[in-house]
């Protein structure tokens, strides 16, 4: 066992304040100098059944993704230690209280209720104690997370409570120093680092980009983006709404973008199904749209709040015609900020829909992140009057790009269209201008797949394997990488268009694997399609979960073992 | 400002009597008489022969999808308030597909106009039965005859909120016209429901034309909501003329703290994101 990372879980009932603790550790963690990953798994419901929030800790390097490994249990009642005790490894603990305690000589029993009732918290407050417990054992500054306590709650009093249920837990937990290996090393501050959600590292980059009008109809587990925005609109000074169908969330913001507006919506798959006809509506209409879509399960319903990569061929292929669309999908909330600045630049710049491709292992789990570097929204190619040839929307161009004036524009009357039109927006069925404008809308392709090109793919590491991913499961198989010798993984960020020249050139000759967390190979069949190779082996998930990283370094070793 | 002003010199090409030459021309006229710019107008059309509106209208337009009239334009309208948004939509498109938007516009109060060209018929598909088709009624869908009771939409805006609820005839132009004027200038979600025969499929002229009449010609005081619930009720003669108006807080005034400059005019720069990186830390 590594001295100074650790593996912490906090489970307990729904309601029980599991993700709060989490993160709470997380930030506690995090501003002792620690590398800091936090991801959870729930039922869809807001009482009783059993949820989880695993914390995994380094000092020394970053932690890109869980691991099977848990050296802490900190168990909120005895349905969460019963539930959870079998993930516990031969040295591992479980804190609980007295009366959860089942006979097993890794569970340590506490008398944290009476704690909660000695100092007349709510029963609830449990959690707390635990976490305190926990720190007073592996030696955390108190003082850290008593700040961290501070900043989470709202009111002072029960900020105040649970300051004091924390230093009495942390009392009990320094009398258990020694029976765990395990310590946590003071390495000064976060150094600017943050621990921040996909969701929320993607609010921002909406932000960055511009963002002035947000309109999104609640879906697990986009929701989160919208809760973000809506409470930050007033300090941004921007539009954040929700109505009354995914259908209305996206025709207004093709209205508000239309009139000039940066736009935005976010939902999951079901709710993307039903903005699929608006979605051509934005290509015909050649306005500037950004469509996020965090994946869950499917089909249908599927499971609301668990994670899926099975979205991707979807999204690219979505609605009736043929037209030019940009599908990006970032890995890390780094990615996600960068990305959804990109997402409205790229809108702008082209005048074509683009759609950010999250899933819920992304959006809802915390990576520590380099503070997020200031980028900007630039304006495309908008037309503000002065010349005195008469205004046409979609004025025929070497770039397929036609200059956008909005509706109030001193001498332009600007005229969308969802029917074939012509320059001026007036309704056509002219073949010879009919094939005009559809030749016009994809002469913007060439300079796209050229963007796809130069960002749409990154690397890590080198050697005779190459594993393709997107999305979030690469940071799955970089944890996996700690453990791996001789691969390189080639990330497509960029999946419409395909960067299939950058691909093939990253790739190389080695031998190559694909790793998704899907069934079929969505991405693996975006390879044979645009880069005509068959893919050497196919790890996919889809039961709900993201990979394990134990179980991508099994698959690679086991190819590698065949002489692969 | 006069009605030419307006035109966009293309032919239409509805059929020879269709009630939509004459909310055309009530709508070029009432824009003209209000002194409105064709630059600061937005019309907004769906799908069905009133769709072409935009092609006739010399304003700023969106043609949009079938059903999607009331967003697009709220849309518009809450990125920039300073733009008069005008909706025109068919009973297929306000009615079938696109009802679910109606009620929630209407309560939300979004200034905007809403003038719905009901023949109670889908005329652009040749003839199939809409939500305003009377009981009965052979179309090509309904062979046996209408199987469903007409919705009525004057009940359905006013017990959903909006602030003014009117009825127009296309066989009555100027009146039309000064219904369409009030509904314009009206602050908050102006519904306007416009009688227009379909002289193709479902001829109802000379029947609206017996029973139409004008709420002014008998007396009718459009703050009282029970008398406009009471006439918009009426089956044996069909009143024409604003039933109902109350002045109400706009939709836009909730958005105050991003009106300044509105989302649509908002000057491109990057955004200070430092106080919100706060929480992360």
């Amino acid at each position: 066992m590594e001295r100074g990372e650790v593996y912490v879980l906090v489970a307990g009932p729904a309601g029980a304040g599991v993700f709060a603790s989490s993160v709470i550790i997380g930030k506690t963690l995090l501003r002792q100098g620690y590398h800091v990953f936090v991801t959870n798994e729930y039922p869809s419901l807001i009482r009783g059944g059993q949820q989880w929030a695993l914390v995994a800790a380094s000092p020394r390097r970053p932690v890109y993704s869980h691991r099977r490994r848990v050296d802490v249990l900190l168990a909120l009642d005895r349905g969460a230690l019963l539930s959870n005790i079998g993930r516990l490894h031969e040295k591992a603990l479980a804190l609980c209280d007295t009366a959860d305690a089942v006979n097993d000589p890794r569970v340590v029993a506490l008398p944290v209720r009476d704690v909660v009732r000695e100092e007349g918290g709510p029963p609830v407050a449990v959690n707390t104690v635990l976490v305190g417990v926990l720190f007073g054992m592996l030696g955390g500054d108190l003082g850290v997370l008593k700040g961290v306590i501070r900043g989470h709650f709202r009111s002072k009093e029960a900020a105040e409570l649970n300051v004091r249920l924390a230093e009495k837990g942390y009392g009990i937990g320094l009398q258990l120093r020694g029976r765990f290996p395990v310590s946590v090393v003071s390495g000064g501050g976060s150094g600017g680092r943050l621990l921040i959600d996909g969701n929320s590292a993607l609010a921002l980059g909406l932000l960055a980009g511009g963002l002035t009008f947000f309109a999104a109809y609640p879906m697990t587990p986009a929701s989160p983006i919208l809760h973000f925005l809506a409470e930050v609109q007033r300090d941004v000074g921007i539009v954040v709404f929700q109505p009354e169908s995914e259908l209305a969330a996206i025709n207004m913001a093709i209205g508000a973008a239309y009139a000039g507006a940066r736009a935005a919506v976010a939902t999951s798959g079901g709710g993307f199904s039903l903005m699929v006809e608006a979605l051509g509506q934005a290509a015909m209409t050649e306005t500037p749209i950004v469509i996020v879509n965090v994946q869950r399960p499917g089909p249908s319903t599927g499971m609301p709040t668990h994670t899926a990569q099975g979205d991707l061929r979807f999204v690219i292929h979505a609605s009736q015609g043929e037209f030019p669309r940009v599908v990006l999908a970032p890995g890390s909330p780094g990615e996600a900020y960068e990305l959804g600045c990109r997402a409205l630049n790229l809108a702008w710049k082209y005048q074509v829909p683009v759609i950010v491709l999250m899933d819920k292992f992304l959006a809802e789990s915390y990576w520590t992140t380099e503070s997020l570097p200031p980028l900007g929204p630039e304006e495309g190619s908008v037309w503000r009057g002065g010349t005195n040839e008469p205004y046409a929307r979609y004025r025929i161009t070497e770039t397929g790009v036609s200059p956008m004036a909005f509706p109030g524009t001193p001498g332009a009357l600007v005229y969308a269209n969802t029917s074939e039109h012509d320059e001026y927006g007036f309704g056509t069925i002219d073949p010879k201008t009919v094939r005009a404008m559809q030749e016009k809308r994809f002469r913007k392709l060439s300079t796209i797949q050229k963007e796809a090109e130069s960002e749409g793919v990154r690397t890590y590491g080198d050697g005779a394997i190459a594993v393709a991913t997107w999305g979030s499961t690469t940071m799955v198989v970089r944890e996996a990488m700690q453990e791996l010798e001789g691969v390189k993984l080639v990330q497509v960020v960029w999946l419409e268009p395909f960067p299939r020249e950058s691909f093939a050139r990253e790739v190389g000759a080695r031998r190559l694997l694909v790793v998704e967390n899907n069934m079929r190979g969505q991405l693996a069949s975006l390879i044979r399609e645009h880069v005509l190779r068959e893919p050497d082996g196919f790890l996919g998930r889809y039961d709900g979960r993201p990979l394990d990283p134990e179980e991508v370094v099994e698959f690679v070793r086991s190819f590698a073992a065949r002489g692969g | 400002m006069e009605e030419r002003l307006f035109d966009t010199g293309r032919r239409p090409v509805w059929c020879p009597g269709c009630g939509n030459y004459s909310i055309l021309i009530a709508m070029r006229r009432a824009l003209a008489e209000l002194g409105l710019r064709p630059e600061e107008v937005v019309v907004v059309t769906g799908i069905g022969c009133h769709g072409r509106m935009s092609d006739y209208l010399r304003v700023n337009a969106f043609h949009t999808i079938h059903g999607r009239v009331l967003p697009l334009a709220t849309g518009i309208k809450l990125a920039n308030p300073r733009l008069t948004v005008i909706g025109h939509a068919g009973d297929g498109d306000a009615y079938a597909i696109g009802l679910g938007h109606l009620p929630h516009a209407a309560r939300r109060n979004v200034d905007i106009t809403y003038i719905v060209h009901d023949n109670m018929i889908f005329g652009l598909t040749t003839g199939q039965v809409t939500p305003t088709t009377p009981l009965g009624v052979r179309t090509k869908s309904t062979p046996f005859g209408n199987p469903e009771r007409p919705l009525n939409p004057l009940l359905l805006a006013l017990a959903s909120g909006a602030t003014f609820v009117a009825r127009g005839f296309s066989g009555e132009v100027e009146h039309l016209k000064e219904i369409i004027k009030q509904g314009i200038k009206h602050r908050g979600f102006a519904f306007i429901e416009v009688l227009q025969p379909c002289v193709t499929f479902f001829n109802t002229y000379r029947e609206l034309r017996e029973k139409v009449y004008k709420l002014e010609d008998e007396g009718h005081d459009p703050a009282d909501f029970e008398a406009a619930l009471k006439l918009a009720q009426r089956e044996d003669r069909l009143p024409l003329g604003v039933f109902y108006r109350v002045e109400r807080p706009t939709f836009e005034e909730a958005f105050a703290h991003a009106m300044n400059p509105p989302p649509a005019l908002g000057r491109l720069e990057a955004p200070d994101l430092s106080r919100l990186l706060e929480r992360f830390r």
